[in-house]
């Protein structure tokens, strides 16, 4: 205890200038520190989400046949990349915040029962509302008056990717946080990032995979 | 706060609210960007920015709600005006994204021209596009992040299953409409 919340005091001095309720006093950072140093910290991970993304633009890019075919499709896509960054980017704070709080042993644990619950609760809820974003998109296109593709193709193509992307994602959310907590790093800063990196990538190599099997499956769409 | 990790326990708090994000995020931007589809499936730049830009304009959201998040957690934030922490994770907010939007446009631009073969605006339209809506955005996302994080705060839920979600959904969808605004005055 005494280890981790000394470490913990440390990363948050750099960034926050004050603790409060401490007992002790400590100078203020001025904003300009405080900007500074949240610049300089969020800079590279922002970089590399801007790279992630544009990749998952070139998935896109590449799949604007599909999204012709496929109607619904664009209308999907939205909501479900912004599920992936939900439901990870809230495992990984969660995970971040276990860490500060030393909730969490900094190490890849399948024992620890707290790991393996957020692990489960984040891949569950991944693919049900996965699968709920594509019905939810049929109903309104439906109610829109215009005629997406079959109900079934469409939550088959929505439950694969979930899945798939859901498992890449919780392996990689898991390792990196607590890699970079190890290496001192405040998972905070680039936790967030990740996700949207990761996320948006690996969701949309993942929905091209799903709507690839299911057309293969099911026979075209 | 929540310290008991279970599926039981981490559904309940955050299924509800995922469920009425899909939504949200279902009409704001997936209908929205149906009802451009023409435009943005004939230029591919448009295309490839789509992701990217939401994609960023939810990392510097989350970014600063989680900083945010930890702060309220450890108690280190006040909500003053002027809080150093607030101000100062703002303005770098702000000077994050016009860092990196221009090359997200010309990024964008590059990409469409490497996948597709064939772009229909020019680079420096697309830059435009991307440099403009990213300020737009870091403004907005500033605003929500603090909104969110101060009414979690208040209502003494716990951060990291509000704040984020909230701020990356409402940056996916202000993404989404102030690219498609933005592209509809500057690249039609």
């Amino acid at each position: 205890m005494v280890d981790a919340i000394g470490r913990f005091t440390g990363v948050v001095l750099t960034d926050w200038g004050t603790i409060k309720g401490r007992g002790r006093v400590q100078s203020r950072m001025t904003v300009r520190d405080v900007a500074a140093s949240a610049y300089r910290q969020a800079l590279p991970a922002l970089s590399a989400s801007v790279v992630g993304g544009l990749f998952a633009g070139a998935v896109l890019g590449g799949m604007q046949s599909d999204l012709e075919t496929v109607t619904g499709l664009l209308v999907f896509m939205p909501a479900y990349i912004a599920t992936r960054g939900n439901v990870y980017g809230s495992l990984g704070a969660r995970l971040a915040t276990g860490l500060h709080q030393g909730l969490l042993e900094p190490r890849v644990d399948l024992e620890s029962a707290r790991l393996r619950g957020a692990v489960a609760a984040a891949l569950a809820n991944g693919v049900l509302i996965s699968a709920f974003a594509a019905a939810a998109t049929y109903v309104l296109l439906v109610a829109l008056g215009s005629d997406p593709t079959n109900l079934w193709a469409f939550l088959a193509i929505a439950t694969l990717a979930g899945l798939l992307s859901g498992i890449a994602l919780a392996v990689t959310v898991v390792t990196v946080v607590v890699v970079g907590f190890r290496r001192g790093l405040d998972p905070d800063t680039f936790v967030g990032p990740l996700v949207t990196t990761t996320g948006d990538f690996v969701g949309l190599a993942f929905l091209y995979l799903s709507v690839r099997v299911v057309e293969l499956v099911v026979g075209g769409l | 706060m929540q310290q008991n990790w279970t599926v039981r326990t981490i559904t309940r708090a955050t299924l509800p609210l995922l469920l009425v994000l899909t939504v949200f995020e279902l009409v704001g931007s997936g209908l929205v960007l149906g009802s451009v589809a023409e435009t943005f499936l004939n230029a591919p730049s448009l295309l490839v920015l789509v992701p990217v830009t939401i994609g960023t304009a939810g990392s510097l959201g989350s970014v600063l709600a989680a900083r945010l998040s930890t702060a309220v957690h450890l108690g280190t934030v006040s909500f003053a005006p002027d809080d150093e922490a607030l101000v100062g994770n703002g303005v770098a907010t702000v000077a994050l994204a016009a860092t990196v939007f221009p090359g997200v446009g010309l990024g964008a631009w590059v990409t469409a021209a490497l996948t597709t073969g064939r772009t229909t605006l020019s680079p420096l339209r697309v830059v435009l596009v991307a440099t403009v809506a990213g300020l737009v955005l870091a403004v907005l996302a500033v605003a929500v992040t603090l909104v969110a994080t101060y009414v979690a705060y208040v209502r003494g839920l716990d951060p990291d299953d509000v704040v984020i979600p909230v701020v990356t959904n409402t940056c996916d969808v202000l993404g989404v409409l102030v690219l498609v605004a933005v592209a509809d005055v500057l690249a039609t």
